[in-house]
């Protein structure tokens, strides 16, 4: 009995640890993770709102996405993210039952069936030349019950069917210096009107039978003042531009195909000019705009010469398109910023004076201006019109408005994170009761009831139901506080418009949200661009009365040389501390590992120049630098030169920008690539906050490799200059691969591999004293992964187990990367069936658990891989030592287990990063994963070792330990009887 | 047995036991009921009694020794589980081993008490004392070495440093593709 029963736990450890797989059941799916759906800042928005069926709005984003969402509550009824290098040109609704999409830079036309989103048919379009394209879809151009689309791309007009994306007819434009501005369609005529610019100060205009592509006519005119930017048409026949100095307004009109030029300079209409002007194109008749400096002026054309100021206004205005709502009547929105409110005006397009709808709807301001506003009318019960506007704020949210309030609201700007970073949150007081309690007594028996049913297995599919959902809204996982295992935290998550984000990991609901001062467009920064996130004061010991705080850092502009701008935000409020415009530039952040008395951290910022500047300020700060100021190392990566540099720090600077925290550098070393041979294409490092347990690794027999482990260590892999192109493009002879690990502190190359007849993109990933990095195979065929894993071979004669016992080695003493190091490198490749995204690493608190590496796959999921399967000690047969200290046979292919995609069913549309955190738990590590989707969840790389698993039985523990004390006492009742008894005999 | 336990057990005050015949003087304090003579019991007692005290401690040495060599069974039976438990660290073996690392010791500790009911001016216990401790040793060397078979004791350098931590560099470097 024993034995068997020893047999049976045998076998069951045996396959647990044989087993690493995590899998998942089906009713564990939403408990630790969640998973958000985005779509990214709308371009272009088309209503479809039918009697018959639902209510819906087409939408097309910048992150490349093509939607359709419910006009209700603003729900994705479908979506598709077409890709980076597939940006979406325009959409539109043909035939009322197809969303027509070109892309591509206008060469790629789709037509998507709009109840379900399905492909219906696609078309390419080539065109002689590249150009911008313009999209038109006609709906009174009809030819046998089929519609036809008109778009101009690359240098060709094409009129493609709408029922199964044939092209009718083509027609090219190939005029050496013909940059075409518009098409225009007059309303209930079958002619095209084509107009553009040649050689600057030509104005051309075609015109064009809609039905066979026929030229009709052809005329063209000199204007000698040139032309400037956009036009924009008020008539059918008739265009606005501005000449080349942006002063003078041109009304062109091409009637009856003769072409005249109208002229009005732009200070005859407004008293005080404000500098060259900027036409905002619309599509309103006799209605255009234009924006000088911050003033925005609406001018009425009244016929073809006559120019009108309606509207000159500071605020921030957006007009939305034409929208005709009956017969030669055209409605359209203008929305304009007043501090807290917003106000929508709707007009008739012919009657300035009477607003069909004058609304304000309070905003939030840090949804900031209002970017975009798009208009849809609907009919009262009283046979009026409505109108409900949806708007796209400068943070990328889009809102429905309509009677004056926000139907709902979407927070699309998370489509785009640029970085990430987390926060604890606060810790849980006396008396500061965040989570709110069970509602009532009998609410909470109830549960419990369910719960004992469920345990007992008598409960009902309904049952089951209602315990699912209660343990998905379990409001434990939602607290506002921290939690003993660390599960609870802040991700702070900065977009690309500039706002930040901190959002709870336990259900992912933003906690608060700030556009930042800093990343806002202003006088003195026109293009800010946010860049990485930091973390700036982690307070644990000592400050723990101070709320922690981030450091985001962004630039003016996208040269090298733009101004920086810093911004300190408390994690715990979400209010901006601080923020401070930078007299210098931003070209690195370097993160130092040391902290002042208010646990803030030194950050060494290094601008165009070379120089150093340190963070915070503080007289103590510098105290601290200059402290280990010998010691700090800086190097850069001029991937367009090949050239990698060392710098040390040399002394304050010198000359005009003399400063306290300034300091001057000075270069140690380079690294120069041979320019025609290699070109850097991917460099890793390992992550600042990783922990190592320990330097050994303990082999079989007993054997101890010393790992090398620094944190100045830099992966750089490089490609032949002609493999640096698409896959298919190079032959293998042409193409290798080097990948090099550099010492950053000395210059070092201490280990240099090359892979012929390989070539990228390369994605790695740098973890303790090993780099793992993905790329291509060309001879074979496949994607292949290496792993390299670097050994101490210096240290390796510490063997003496006595001097080990008593403590006499000199192991754990500091290092100095000068003394000179002797490692040894072991590698080896596997094949890998998927491309890649991105690799992470999973981290832990203190480093014991075994690692898993984290694959976003090219099918937007994220695979999590044993490290063990990527260990280049594996044979083909290992001995029975190997086997013992876990070392898997070797394979060619890397296994995909089904089980082990961390993203279960779901997919991490536009995956672009994905951020592993430790919690406080060592056996387990939160993971986000980040793209045009959100995607969150809990591992157990080694599974939850020290911690009861979700699906331990309580029931049975508890009903054992009672049991065994109802025996314990029914026994001794039973002897102390008894030996009365036999006492008695 | 069942007397034993009448007297030596805990749980009891007093007891009376009717069918007591002990010889010993405490049951004596009852006299004697009239007409019943002990004297002839008690006349022959000395020589009686002196050739049944040999005979006692003849056996008690005797006894002694079986004692004592009883581990060596022991010892065998322990080298069979061991060889069938292989060499491998799981629940059967590492449960084998501690047993057999256990018993010898418990053993040691009662040493004295294994033996006292041998104990007499007449036995020398010294040599059956020393015959089971050198078996007991021989047993804890025997589960020792099986220990070490198992690769539990730290003898390697790898238990020395599997938890070493990493050695601190003095210097740092940061940096990278610039922003």
């Amino acid at each position: 009995m024993a034995i068997r029963s020893f047999l049976i736990l045998f076998i069951l450890f045996f396959f647990s640890s044989l087993n690493p797989i995590l899998s998942l059941y089906e009713d564990q799916v939403g408990l630790v993770d969640w998973h958000q759906q985005y779509l990214g800042k709308v371009k272009q928005a088309v209503f479809h709102t039918h009697k018959t069926g639902r209510k819906r709005v087409v939408v097309s984003t910048e992150e490349n996405v093509v939607a359709s969402l419910d006009l209700r509550q603003g729900e994705i009824f479908w979506r598709h993210v077409l890709g980076s290098n597939d940006v979406i040109d325009g959409i539109d609704i043909a035939l009322g039952k197809y969303v027509i999409t070109l892309s591509s830079g206008g060469s790629i036309l789709r037509a998507w069936n709009l109840p379900d989103g399905q492909m219906v048919w696609e078309s390419s379009l080539r065109g002689p030349k590249h150009s911008k394209s313009l999209f038109l879809v006609r709906t009174n151009l009809k030819i046998e019950k089929d519609n036809i689309v008109i778009i101009f791309s690359n240098g060709r007009l094409n009129a493609v069917s709408c029922m199964d994306g044939e092209v009718l007819w083509e027609k090219d434009f190939e005029g050496e210096s013909l940059k075409v501005q518009q098409v225009i369609q007059p309303p209930g005529s079958n002619l095209i009107y084509v107009v553009g610019f040649a050689s600057s100060s030509l104005f051309e205009m075609y015109q064009i039978n809609a039905l066979n592509g026929e030229l009709l006519k052809h005329e063209s005119a000199a204007f000698s003042g040139g032309f400037l930017g956009e036009v924009s048409p008020v008539f059918s026949e008739t265009v606005v531009a501005l000449d080349s100095t942006g002063l003078i307004l041109l009304t062109i009109s091409f009637q009856n195909g003769k072409i005249s030029f109208h002229q009005m300079p732009i200070s005859n209409l407004v008293k005080d000019s404000f500098g060259p002007a900027k036409i905002i194109p619309s599509s309103v008749i006799g209605i255009f705009a234009i924006k000088m400096n911050a003033v925005t002026i609406v001018i009425r054309v009244k016929d073809e010469s006559k120019l009108e100021v309606v509207e000159k206004t500071n605020h921030e205005t957006s007009i939305s398109d034409a929208l005709s709502i009956s017969e030669g009547q055209q409605a359209f929105a203008l929305v304009q910023h007043a501090s807290h409110e917003i106000h929508l005006r709707v007009k008739l397009a012919h009657n300035w004076d009477d607003n069909l709808l004058k609304e304000s709807v309070k905003m939030d301001q840090h949804r900031g201006l209002v970017h975009k506003v798009y208009i849809n009318n609907y009919i009262r019960t009283d046979k009026s019109y409505g109108f409900r506007a949806l708007i796209v704020m400068e943070d990328h949210s889009l809102l429905l408005l309509q009677q004056g309030e926000i139907v709902w609201s979407r927070e699309d700007g998370l489509a785009s994170i640029i970085d990430v970073t987390t926060s604890e949150l606060p810790v849980e007081r006396d008396g500061v009761s965040v989570a709110k309690v069970e509602h009532n007594l009998f609410e909470w028996l109830k549960g419990h009831m369910l719960k004992l049913k469920g345990t007992l297995m008598l409960a009902s599919p309904q049952d089951i139901a209602a315990i699912q959902s209660m343990r998905l809204k379990n409001s434990e996982k939602s607290k506002m506080t921290r939690d003993h295992n660390g599960f609870r935290k802040l991700l702070i998550v900065l977009t690309r418009a500039g706002k930040l984000f901190a959002l709870h990991t336990g259900d992912g609901h933003i906690v608060w949200s700030h556009l930042l001062q800093s990343l806002q467009k202003s006088k003195v920064c026109q293009h800010p661009i946010g860049l990485n996130l930091y973390k700036w004061q982690v307070p644990h010991h000592h400050a723990m009365d101070e709320n922690p705080s981030v450091l985001v850092i962004g630039k003016c502009g996208p040269s090298s040389d733009a101004p920086g701008a810093l911004s300190f935000v408390d994690t715990y409020t979400g209010k901006e501390l601080s923020s401070l415009s930078l007299v210098h530039s931003v070209a690195q952040v370097i993160p130092l590992p040391y902290t002042d008395s208010t646990e803030q951290c030194l950050h060494l910022l290094i601008d165009a120049d070379k120089h150093a500047h340190l963070y915070p300020k503080t007289p103590e700060a510098i105290s601290i630098f200059e402290r280990e100021f010998s010691n700090i190392y800086w190097y850069s990566v001029e991937d367009d030169n090949g050239i990698i540099k060392g710098h040390a720090l040399r002394g304050k600077c010198t000359g005009e920008v003399a400063d306290e925290v300034c300091f001057d550098t000075r270069e140690l070393w380079s690294i120069v690539f041979p320019s025609e041979s290699e070109k850097i294409i991917a460099t890793v490092t390992r992550k600042l906050n990783e922990v190592v347990h320990t330097q050994a690794k303990v082999i079989a027999d007993q054997e101890v490799m010393y790992k090398y482990i620094s944190r100045n260590l830099l992966f750089v892999a490089t490609v032949a200059l002609k493999g640096s192109v698409e896959i298919g493009s190079v032959t293998p002879e042409e193409s290798w691969l080097v990948a090099y690990l550099i010492d950053t502190v000395t210059g070092r190359i201490l280990h240099q591999v090359t892979h012929h007849g390989s070539q990228g993109p390369v994605h790695a990933v740098f973890s303790e004293n090993w780099v793992v990095y993905h790329y291509f195979n060309l001879k074979a065929q496949r994607y292949e992964m290496s792993v390299i894993e670097i050994y101490d071979q210096s240290r390796a004669d510490n063997k003496d187990v006595w001097k080990l016992v008593l403590g006499k080695h000199n192991l754990t003493s500091p290092i100095s990367l000068y003394s000179r190091p002797d490692v040894i490198t072991k590698s080896q490749s596997y094949f890998f069936t998927h491309s890649v995204k991105a690799i992470a690493v999973t981290s832990t608190t203190k480093g014991i658990t075994s690692k898993q590496l984290l694959i976003g796959t090219i099918g937007d999921q994220v695979l999590a891989l044993d490290k063990r399967f990527l260990d280049p000690r594996r044979t083909v047969n290992p001995t029975q030592a190997e086997k013992e200290e876990g070392i898997i046979p070797l394979t060619d292919p890397l296994p995909i287990i089904p089980q082990s995609y961390v993203t279960h069913a779901l997919r991490v549309e536009g995956l672009r990063g994905i951020i592993t955190v430790p919690a406080k738990l060592e056996s387990t590590t939160l993971v986000f994963a980040h793209g045009v989707d959100l995607f969150f969840t809990q591992l157990a790389p080694s599974r939850t070792y020290d911690s009861l698993t979700d699906d331990f039985n309580y029931a049975l523990l508890l009903i054992t330990i009672v049991a065994l004390l109802a025996a314990i006492f029914v026994t001794w009742t039973l002897s102390e009887r008894k030996e009365l008894q036999e006492n008695w005999r | 047995m069942e007397k034993g336990k009448g007297i030596m057990g805990s749980g009891r005050r007093w007891a009376v036991h009717f069918s007591d015949n002990s010889t010993a003087p405490s049951s004596r304090d009852i006299p004697d009921p009239p007409g019943f003579a002990r004297a002839s019991v008690d006349q022959d007692d000395s020589t009686v009694s002196r050739q049944k005290k040999d005979a006692e401690s003849n056996w008690k040495s005797q006894k002694a020794w079986e004692v004592a060599q009883a581990p060596f069974k022991n010892l065998l039976m322990m080298g069979f589980m061991m060889w069938m438990a292989g060499n491998t660290v799981h629940l059967f073996s590492i449960g084998i081993t501690f047993s057999a690392l256990w018993q010898p010791i418990s053993a040691l500790q009662g040493v004295g008490k294994v033996f006292e009911p041998y104990k007499d001016n007449k036995v020398d216990l010294l040599g059956p004392k020393l015959l089971f401790i050198a078996l007991n040793l021989g047993g804890l060397a025997l589960g020792v070495w099986k220990l070490n078979t198992l690769g539990l004791l730290p003898t390697h350098a790898s238990d020395w440093v599997s938890s070493l931590p990493p050695a601190q560099e003095v210097e740092y470097s940061g940096g990278g593709i610039p922003l």
